[in-house]
């Protein structure tokens, strides 16, 4: 456009008239109206605008005009341009939208195809629920301990005030290294890490302990030689069994709901003194239906075994049974897996069968 | 334990109309928890009848019924001419005769069960009731043939009786779950004991009898243990009453007969059946011999090595040292195993009227650990186990002769009393205690009476202590919190309030733990499911698996008493187990299955490591803890996976893609890069189970990790897994343990981007990974990424050749690289591709 003007023909400066002007702009406005489409545009654009469109001829003719009349000229083909310029950048946009609007629509899909192209994988409901236990303790300031599931027997017995003649070490159902004077055996409750916390933290501690069990009984509806148990130890200065209640009662609350009401029976545990059972009042019925299936009609579901610890289960530990006391409790897993999920066989849990995994998925 | 209620009314005053429900209720509360509620439910009519005749049929199916006629009184039928016919009722035993009487139930009557009984026809007549068995009843699991009532005393009720009231079926037994510190509770006595107290009923003891002083002819017993267990004598007490001129025909009278059964216990002979008796009432375990068949002196000593004696289950036992035997003829012959079981050669007979009745206490350990050893729990065992009132055996012997002379006819004798107890030594109870431990406050004047509401003697120990003397059914309060623990049964464990401690600040999940947790989460997401398998292995696993002989998998700790004889010993590896569960699942039918476990496998180092016998409640001395911790075998973390079928699902959006190697592998890597572990991948030929070519063994900083790749056709074929099952296993310790460390941050370089793309031709074993470590290497420090994208053999490379391509990516942190530096770069990095690989230029 600011080349010097080398097609200068001064035969055609008559061509500089209004009428001739505007008939330029109606051919170009109405081949823009006419481009039905961004190619045709494109063609309108360069036949009306373009380099050799009559305005721009037009418009290099204005240098040959006298002085007086140049000024005039120019405004006119000026305003001859910006009119034709306009309509193209209007129509631009118009057909753009459109061709938007049509693309979208030609990429339309069906959204209700099935989009998974891997198998589904899902976390095993026991784990998730030993975590989410573990997050209840945790966030009340206390950690998680673990230990071997193969023990010496020392920890899961002697350790916890069970001596080799106690009649109760006889009522674990115990699996035994082979040969049995190796003094080694399958843990047959969490309860040995209460030894191994106490001897490898001290006092004062707060623990609970998530984990995998054995006793030898055959695999039924409710019974697996493979469980999971959860207990909790909390040694200290001046605890009571009131704490070991406002625990228990807190975890009730934070597994079945804040309405969850606990209730204790004396019983007996040689590493606990005093020791009870736990039950949690049936969350189902509450107690009203004789017929219930959740707690069998009794109102009251049995949920684990808790108590003071022992002193000689603190002094087997080297902890001072005078200046510190604690509690500690334990319950299955599966169990309250069972009865907070309306789990009817226990089998369901340990064949390993994925169906059973994946009707929970990530959570619980 | 069962109590028949109208027993234990006998000994604590139950209220009228008291129902089973109701006692079990206000015993769970003092610790007796009910495992069940037997009896009751039945109801009439239920009569005694009498056989008139009967005829056997034989029926089609070969069972040859009984069509009787039965008189039952005033319930027979009534015939329009008022005059009474017998019942005709369908029978199934035979072990009857015409003339016996029996328990015959009749239409409209119901049974436990519920079991309504109705007229109903049956092998071709209308059976207008029914003849019961002892099971039908609720009796007892004798399901054998049906009640005659000869048999158990009761021949003289008429026809016409109320068989409910005569067989007690109104009466509801109670049965409590003992713990094994209540010994005393193993008794109508002691469960009565525990009534009164949870519900302030007068207790009456039924053992407060008065005894006869001992006779100077009474039966020569002597004492002689010289190996005691802990310095405990094996007995301290033996009681031995003479009982003459029992007839040994008089059975036991049938009211004590139906309590024995209540009590879930088979009447015998009128001599058992009063031992029985007596032991269930105030729980004495007693023995009666056949006094003619015993030689004085009686004699209480250990048994030596190699003695034999055959119980009176017809055993024949070897004995061990350790054994307390009761013997006589002045220790010559061994008559019985103490507190455990008599011997079958003074056993009393059908013709014994001579009885000498022992009534002892035995130390818990001596039988607990005989009872132990011959596999031998007795009535007799599980009491003395768990103690039994040190102050009970001669008023025991006392209730037991004065039955066998009301029922047998016979006449007390000579009386024996042999007492070496020692004394019961005073409990030292601090009185704050209590409080300290319950949280409940109570006063000197609360704690000394509860202790006294169960029977302990309390005296002043000065201004802060109580000296407290227990009962002597109580031995298991040995120590200050024994007694606690009563006061807190007594307080009631429901008045103890709630009361949240605060425990100091934690922190939180350890790394382990929740690297753990991650590490699971991912698989999950990443379309692996989770399972839990059980860690028994058959040893032949190790074969399937194609394990060398000396393959340190093979060294696995073995069960002494597996659940399965096939399955001894724990997993060495997941993957030993987790095959099991991908093989049930598509045994169900699953046929595209990605499963992963977390768990422990043991590792023994070796197979004769003994942990130490320490005692109870005594700190270990450092050294024998370390023994204790060596001797437990290493029990690494793992994480398995496997796969088989396909990893992508056929859809309208392509075909399906079989797992294969690369998915084992690169969930394996995913379980490393989670924990923000990078670890190398080199080939591994010759680790089983995998297949030689395509395992992938994993290492970080040179430790291994574990394997992944796709399994052996042979392991495949050995434990019928689907074709091509892929797995993985790693170690989550060693992964743990080289993770978590603080990371230092880089810089985030601005400059622009400069790609540089290669393809090299290597000989077709040169790895993959080792070309990319010499362009890494060669590269230098511009080098920022390196990727392989593509693999190509064929024939524009030649026979035993591949080409690599690979896209490098070059950029330095503080200026734009000129074309010849990002040129010079990917020419170093080729060059050193060059020398270490063989590697050059395609095209080239």
């Amino acid at each position: 456009m600011s080349g010097p003007n080398t097609q200068y023909d001064p035969v055609e400066v008559a061509t500089l008239g209004d009428a001739e002007i505007e008939r330029f702009v109606a051919d170009a406005l109405s081949a823009i109206a006419a481009a039905g489409s961004l190619g045709e545009l494109k063609q309108a654009r360069l036949d009306h605008a373009g380099d050799r469109s009559p305005i721009a001829l037009a418009n290099r003719e204005i240098g040959a005009l006298p002085p007086a009349a140049r000024a005039d000229a120019g405004k006119r083909v000026g305003q001859a341009r910006g009119r034709v310029n306009a309509a193209l950048a209007a129509r631009q946009t118009e057909l753009e939208a459109e061709r938007d609007a049509r693309v979208l629509v030609e990429e339309a899909v069906d959204v209700t195809l099935p989009v998974e192209r891997t198998p589904r994988g899902a976390r095993h409901p026991l784990q998730t629920l030993a975590e989410q236990v573990a997050d209840v303790f945790v966030a009340m300031g206390w950690e998680v301990a673990e230990g071997p599931e193969l023990e010496a027997e020392w920890f899961n017995f002697d350790a916890l005030n069970f001596g080799p003649d106690h009649p109760a070490r006889q009522m674990q159902d115990t699996f035994f290294v082979d040969p049995p004077s190796s003094g080694l055996v399958l843990r047959t409750h969490t309860s040995p890490v209460q030894a191994r916390t106490l001897l490898e933290r001290g006092v004062p501690v707060y623990v609970c302990v998530p984990g995998k069990v054995f006793r030898t009984d055959e695999l039924d509806a409710t019974h697996t030689p493979v469980f999971h148990q959860v207990e909790g130890l909390a040694v200290d200065e001046g605890l009571t069994m009131a704490h070991l209640r406002g625990t228990l009662d807190h975890f009730a609350r934070a597994m079945f709901g804040p309405d969850a009401v606990t209730r204790w029976r004396p019983s007996f545990f040689p590493f606990t003194e005093p020791s009870a059972e736990f039950d949690l009042r049936c969350f189902v019925c509450a107690g009203a239906d004789t017929g219930c299936r959740t707690c069998g009609g009794t109102g009251w579901i049995e949920w684990g075994g808790c108590g003071m610890v022992h002193p000689n289960v603190l002094a087997a530990c080297g902890v001072d049974p005078e200046r510190y006391q604690g509690f500690a409790f334990g319950m299955g897993l599966e169990r309250t897996l069972m009865f907070r999920h309306g789990i009817e066989d226990m089998r369901d849990m340990v064949e390993g069968d994925v169906r059973f995994s994946l009707h929970y998925g990530m959570g619980l | 334990m069962r109590v028949p209620l109208p027993w234990l009314a006998e000994y604590a005053a139950l209220p009228a109309g008291a129902t089973g429900e109701q006692v079990a209720a206000d015993l769970v509360r003092v610790g007796l928890e009910e495992e069940g509620i037997h009896g009751g439910g039945v109801t009439g009519p239920l009569v005694v009848g009498r056989v008139l005749e009967f005829v056997d049929e034989p029926q089609k199916n070969g069972k040859v019924i009984r069509w009787c006629s039965l008189d039952v009184g005033d319930l027979n039928i009534e015939n329009a001419d008022g005059t009474r016919s017998p019942r005709g009722i369908v029978c199934g035993a035979h072990n009857f005769l015409v003339g016996d009487k029996v328990v015959v139930v009749l239409p409209g009557a119901v049974l436990p069960g519920p079991f309504p009984i109705a007229a109903r026809k049956t092998y071709g007549h209308v059976s207008d009731g029914m003849i019961c068995s002892a099971r039908e009843l609720g009796l007892g699991d004798d399901h054998d043939g049906i009640i005659r009532l000869v048999e158990m005393g009761l021949d003289d009720a008429p026809v016409g009786t109320d068989a409910i009231a005569l067989l007690g079926l109104g009466e509801e037994t109670v049965e409590v779950n003992v713990t094994p510190d209540r010994g005393y509770a193993l008794s109508v006595r002691g469960v009565a004991r525990d009534y009164a107290l949870s519900t302030g009923a007068a207790f009456t003891d039924p053992a407060a009898v008065d005894v006869p002083k001992p006779t100077d002819d009474g039966f020569e017993v002597r004492l002689a243990d010289d190996a005691p267990i802990h310095g405990v004598p094996g007995c301290d007490r033996y009681v031995a009453r003479v009982v003459r001129g029992v007839d040994p025909t008089r059975p036991s009278p049938a009211w004590m007969q139906r309590r024995l059964e209540q009590a879930g216990m088979r009447p015998i002979s009128l001599a058992v059946d009063v031992t029985n008796y007596v032991m269930l009432a105030v729980g004495q375990p007693l023995h009666a011999f056949d006094l003619d068949r015993l030689i004085a002196p009686v004699v209480v000593r250990r048994a030596t090595a190699g003695e034999k004696l055959t119980t009176l289950d017809d055993v024949e036992r070897t004995l061990d040292p350790e054994d307390l035997l009761i013997t006589d003829d002045g220790g010559a012959r061994v008559l019985a195993l103490a507190g455990v079981m008599g011997g079958a050669s003074s056993e009393v007979t059908d013709s014994t009227t001579s009885l000498l009745v022992e009534a002892a206490h035995f130390d818990p350990i001596t039988v607990a650990r005989t009872a132990r050893r011959h596999k031998l729990s007795t009535e007799a065992s599980r009491r003395f186990e768990r103690g039994v009132d040190t102050d009970l055996a001669d008023r025991a012997a006392e209730l037991a002769v004065r039955l066998l002379v009301e029922h047998g006819g016979g006449e007390a004798a000579a009386v024996t009393d042999v007492d070496e107890r020692a004394a019961v030594p005073a409990i030292e109870l601090p009185v704050g205690l209590a409080e300290r431990v319950i949280g409940v406050p109570l006063t000197r004047e609360d704690v000394v009476a509860h202790l006294e509401r169960i029977d302990c003697r309390v005296a002043p120990a000065g201004d802060a202590a109580l000296s407290v003397t227990p009962p002597s059914w109580r031995p298991d309060l040995r120590i200050p919190v024994d007694l606690v623990e009563e006061v807190a049964r007594l307080v009631g464990y429901d008045v103890i309030p709630s009361v949240l401690p605060v425990a100091p600040a934690g922190r939180g999940l350890s790394h382990s733990q929740t690297a753990r947790r991650s590490v699971s989460r991912a698989l999950a997401e990443h379309g692996l499911v989770e399972v839990l398998t059980y860690p028994f292995v058959a040893p032949e696993v190790h074969d399937a698996f194609g394990l060398d002989a000396d393959d340190a998998r093979r060294r696995a700790v073995r069960l002494a008493n597996p659940l399965s004889d096939e399955q001894p010993e724990m997993r060495t590896s997941l993957l030993a187990t987790l095959l099991d569960a991908l093989r049930r699942n598509v045994g169900r039918g699953a046929t595209d299955v990605a499963l992963f476990e977390t768990g422990l496998v043991t590792r023994p180092e070796r197979l004769d490591a003994v942990a130490p016998q320490l005692p109870v409640g005594v700190l270990p001395a450092d050294g024998d803890l370390a023994a204790l911790q060596a001797a437990v075998p290493p029990q690494p973390r793992r994480v398995a996976v496997v796969m088989a079928g396909n990893r992508v699902l056929p859809g309208w959006y392509g075909p399906a893609r079989p797992a294969d190697w690369t998915d084992a592998l690169d969930a394996a890597l995913l379980v490393a890069r989670t924990l923000g572990v990078d670890a190398t991948v080199t080939q591994d030929a010759g680790h089983a189970p995998w297949h030689p070519g395509r395992c992938a063994r994993l290492e970080v900083d040179g430790t291994l990790v574990g394997h992944a790749g796709e399994l052996h056709p042979k392991v495949v074929s050995a434990l019928s897994l689907p074709a091509r099952t892929v797995a993985a296993e790693v170690d989550l310790d060693v992964l743990v343990a080289a993770s978590g460390e603080l990371r230092r941050a880089v810089p985030v370089p601005t400059f622009p981007l400069a790609k540089e793309d290669v393809a090299l031709v290597v000989d077709e074993a040169v790895p993959a990974e080792a070309v990319e470590a010499a362009l890494r290497a060669g590269a230098g420090s511009l080098l920022e990424s390196v990727r392989l994208f593509d693999v190509y053999t064929g024939p524009q490379v030649g026979a035993g050749k591949k080409s690599l391509a690979f896209a490098l990516r070059l950029r330095a942190p503080d200026r734009t690289l000129t074309a010849a530096e990002a040129a010079a770069a990917r020419d170093a990095a080729v060059a050193e591709a060059g020398a270490r690989t063989g590697a050059v230029l395609r095209g080239a």
